[in-house]
């Protein structure tokens, strides 16, 4: 179907749930008040690491209006995290400023407040270790008794190919470290969790997270809570980007409030608490060494990471399988090794963050392939093309890449920065691809996701789905598919995707998956409705089936037009009557990828997406800073479905990308974030916006894709940091290898260069 | 200890009893229900909190409700008339200028002020209005796009 003939698909329809968000009427969870509700407070460690002499709570216990106080020696012991090294409330050490050591729930939250203050905590400080190399030595301070040394038991490793014997026979070599620093999600709504028991014992439990039926699981298993006793239900949700996608003991510990006190109990981070607690983006400390023949072809990609795993273990620590996307398939190698360890130390411990590892991955991988042009003397761009993956093709990692038009996003994004033309004085131009899944991510065994529609009386669609919205448009995303399949108004439809009783199961908001997944499975039922409104109103209006055609919400035959129904009086025919039925339909989409084997091999996604960031750098040699003239972002997508919500995405994810080339920082002192506050922590603001920012879609439709589209919620910021350091090396002369590139580093390189 | 403030909010007046060291953000929410107005930082820094105080957009997080006695606010819940939308709305909507939208009540606020004052502004002055309205989910442009194409709608207002 050419896209020129679409009603709603790749049209500028506004977000459905935008006119709530303008009027203040979206409810988000710190607006939900229930009765009887107490309020949460968490007592966190003074130090990094030391023993837990003793806990006193007794002060605490007698303030008036304190309901409940609870330390590790009230709970069994119950850890969480896939490592199940993360004790809820710690109890005979802690191991990171982080460390809850005991939590309060009152009739206020100033009562809480106070109360955590009046908990006396005896502790023995321990030598700590904040480096991960330092942590990896012998005789470094243990974190977890249990563990013999602190490096985490499971080691990532792939290889294919002969590497050693294909970097002794090319011609060309490039080899360096990279590190990437922590950075941190800094969704304007702070953390929340509302825990609320009815009479029965069964938990309602409000929560921003992105993966409400894992968390249902997380829950049960670890709280011993019946599974069928465990509803969540997420508010409008300011916010996520990878922070949701575990569970953490913030949660735990309103449910345990909850259950002891047996009222609601309320959490929100206050924003330093946010800052300090919310798990950052992985930092990485990578050694990357890669290899060309004479004739510019990529021969060997050899990739080792150290991962500071912090002090205990969440999806930081499994960053190396999507690092592993661009190492093994961006560019055609043959011959590739990989490596990733992760180390405890007692610094924060990082989960998932947009991109996964990705970006920090390409950040090494994107340099190393500028640097070897270089080397080799070829135009990066060329050296690029030379190396760009086709479609139909298969990765040395067991990729299946369907649709691929690398080639065209590399051209366009080097014609439309003019790549190639004349600079000023301290102006460069940089260049970066991704690669990246784009249709799903089988990480857990289910990579699938359910949808019923419903249409009423009136032609209303409600679409019932586990597929949550966070911000990023999904929810219009699968409006717009089941107005463009049964031509009916996007204001004809509600998204209900919200509330785990109701909804139908989806594995949760992350790799990019949910407009392609959750849009065919609204495809799916969308269609089967449609097939039945086919049925009736070609009996109804007494034509063919093949004559009916769907739009404005009515059905109608192009043949002759005035034969016509509107799609709620259809079904009030086929149930206001005896006999009758209505008209819903259910589907559950799990699309074709598979789980990777052990040795990391599998096509772990149904498409792959592929993109090019290129940027135009001025820098002012007085104050070091960089100034972004031009940012051009190409991204193929497969089909464009709500191109508002598309240009948003990657508009934000490159404000994310600069922020985390240039200035985001989580600043450690000895494991303690010292820059708490939106004044020390740079984000991207309004004025740092590029001059001029484009943006170029590339539609090759999918084959898999609902109306060809592919996921593409992370792409935006997978090569910007990268594409940034190639144009500052352009400009000054000089390769930044760590993030963020400052104006003090800019300084400091040009003040050593002179 | 607590004291008695009178307070005008979207026209309409309120004598209320509360204790003395709440701010205005404090009485919005949790003593006036208006939760348009969302918590961001509490420390001023983010500008989620903005509303309309006698005539001026203020970080309300950092107005104690004691100052603010026989003032005047605007909060987001008060912007559209006869619900009609304000223009800076309406924009916001059609231009894509939410995602989250956290921020949004307290970036349309801070927007219809500096509108009011600056009906023809150029694109490098929007942005310098919004700089204390942080914004994770956007990257800012289609906010900018908003705010003057509202500038724009509101000049041609009949």
């Amino acid at each position: 179907m050419s896209k020129n003939s679409f009603s709603y698909v790749g049209k500028k329809i506004p977000k459905i749930d935008a006119l709530d968000k303008v009027t203040g009427t979206a409810s988000y969870g710190h607006d939900i008040k229930l009765p009887g509700m107490l309020y949460c407070k968490i007592k966190r460690s003074s130090y990094p690491h030391a023993k837990i002499l003793n806990i006193d709570t007794s002060k605490a216990e007698k303030l008036p209006g304190v309901r409940a106080v609870i330390t590790g020696r009230d709970v069994k012991s119950m850890n969480i995290g896939f490592m199940q090294d993360h004790p809820i409330l710690k109890t005979d050490k802690v191991r990171s400023y982080r460390d809850e050591i005991a939590a309060v729930a009152a009739i206020s939250e100033d009562i809480a407040e106070e109360a955590i203050n009046l908990i006396d905590v005896d502790y023995e400080p321990l030598p700590g270790v904040f480096d991960p190399i330092k942590a990896m030595e012998p005789d470094a301070p243990l974190i977890h008794e249990k563990a013999k040394g602190n490096l985490l038991k499971f080691k990532y490793k792939f290889q294919v190919g002969d590497i050693e014997k294909a970097f002794s026979e090319s011609p060309h070599i490039v080899e360096g470290e990279y590190q990437t620093q922590f950075v941190t999600h800094c969704c304007l709504e702070p953390c929340f969790a509302l825990a609320s028991f009815d009479p029965k014992g069964n938990l309602t439990f409000y929560s921003t997270t992105q993966i409400p039926y894992l968390m249902q699981n997380h829950f049960s298993s670890v709280l011993g809570i019946p599974g069928e006793k465990i509803r969540i239900i997420q508010p409008v949700i300011g916010g996520a980007f990878g922070s949701k996608l575990d569970t953490y003991p913030y949660e735990y510990i309103t449910i345990i409030l909850a259950q002891k006190t047996s009222k609601p109990v309320r959490i929100t981070f206050t924003r330093e608490e946010e800052f300090q607690c919310s798990p950052t983006r992985q930092p990485s400390i990578i050694t990357m060494k890669t290899a060309c023949d004479e004739n510019g072809k990529l021969t060997a990609r050899k990739f080792s990471a150290i991962l500071d795993n912090g002090a205990y273990t969440s999806w930081g620590a499994t960053t190396p399988h999507i690092m592993l996307i661009g190492i093994s398939s961006l560019y055609k190698v043959p011959n590739i090794f990989f490596e990733a360890q992760s180390v405890y130390t007692n610094n924060p411990y990082s989960g998932a963050f947009r991109g996964y590892g990705n970006p920090q991955a390409t950040f090494a991988n994107e340099q190393q392939m500028d640097e070897l042009a270089e080397k080799i003397g070829i135009d990066p761009i060329e050296f690029r093309l030379i190396n760009a993956n086709e479609p139909n093709s298969i990765t040395p990692q067991g990729f299946k890449i369907t649709t691929c038009d690398l080639e065209k996003c590399i051209t366009t994004a080097a014609k439309r920065i003019d790549f190639h033309k004349n600079k000023e004085p301290f102006e460069g131009v940089g260049i970066a691809s991704m690669m990246h899944v784009g249709g799903g991510g089988r990480v857990y065994r289910s990579d699938g996701c359910g949808v019923i529609a419903k249409l009423d009386d009136f032609g209303r669609l409600t679409l019932i789905t586990g597929a949550s919205e966070i911000g990023s448009g999904s929810d219009t995303g699968i409006a717009i598919i089941a107005a463009e399949t049964l031509g009916i108004p996007v204001d004809s439809i509600t998204v209900i995707n919200n509330d785990t009783d109701i909804c139908p199961w989806d594995v949760g908001i992350h790799a990019s998956r949910t407009t392609f997944i959750a849009g065919n499975a609204t495809l799916k039922a969308c269609n089967e409705i449609k097939d039945k409104l086919r049925e009736i109103a070609s009996k109804v209006l007494e034509c063919d089936v093949n004559e009916l055609i769907f739009k404005n919400g009515n059905i109608s035959s192009k043949l002759e037009p005035s034969k016509s129904i509107a799609m709620g009086k259809v079904l009030r025919k086929v149930h206001f009557k005896s006999g009758g039925e209505v008209l819903t339909a259910s589907a559950f989409y799990d699309p074709p990828n598979e789980m990777q084997s052990p040795e990391m091999i599998g096509n772990v996604s149904a498409t792959y997406t592929f993109g090019t960031h290129a940027v135009r750098v001025k820098i002012d040699p007085e104050t070091g800073k960089i100034k972004i003239k031009k940012f051009v972002a190409v991204h193929e997508v497969g089909r464009i479905i709500n191109r508002l919500g598309l240009e948003g995405q990657v508009e934000g994810a490159i404000a994310q990308g600069l922020g985390f080339a240039l200035s985001e920082n989580v600043h450690l002192k000895e494991g303690k974030m010292i820059n708490t506050s939106f004044l020390d922590y740079k984000l991207f603001m309004a004025k740092d916006i590029p001059e001029d920012v484009e943006l170029h879609f590339i539609e090759v439709p999918d084959p898999e894709g609902p109306y060809g589209a592919k996921g593409i919620g992370e792409a935006g910021l997978i090569p910007t940091a990268a594409a940034v350091a190639n144009a500052v090396k352009d400009a000054l002369g000089i390769r930044f290898k760590e993030l963020p590139i400052t104006p003090e580093k800019v300084l400091t390189a040009l003040k050593n260069k002179a | 200890m607590k004291i008695t403030i009178n307070l005008e909010v979207n026209g309409d007046v309120h004598e209320l009893f509360i204790e003395a060291h709440l701010s205005l953000l404090d009485v919005l929410r949790d003593k006036l229900g208006l939760t348009g107005t969302n918590r961001g930082c509490n420390q001023g820094d983010c500008g989620a909190c903005t509303v309309i105080f006698n005539g001026k957009a203020v970080n309300s997080c950092l107005l104690l409700a004691a100052d603010a006695d026989g003032g005047e606010v605007i909060t987001i819940e008060g912007l559209a008339k006869n619900g009609k939308l304000h223009p800076i709305q309406q924009t916001f909507v059609d231009e894509g200028a939410v995602q989250c939208g956290y921020c949004t009540p307290g970036m349309i606020l801070q927007s219809y002020s500096f509108l009011e004052e600056n009906p023809v502004p150029t694109e490098e002055q929007v942005k310098e209005a919004i700089e204390g309205n942080l914004c994770r989910c956007t990257g800012y442009k289609k906010i900018v796009d908003a705010i003057l194409k509202a500038a724009e709608i509101i000049r041609n207002k009949p």
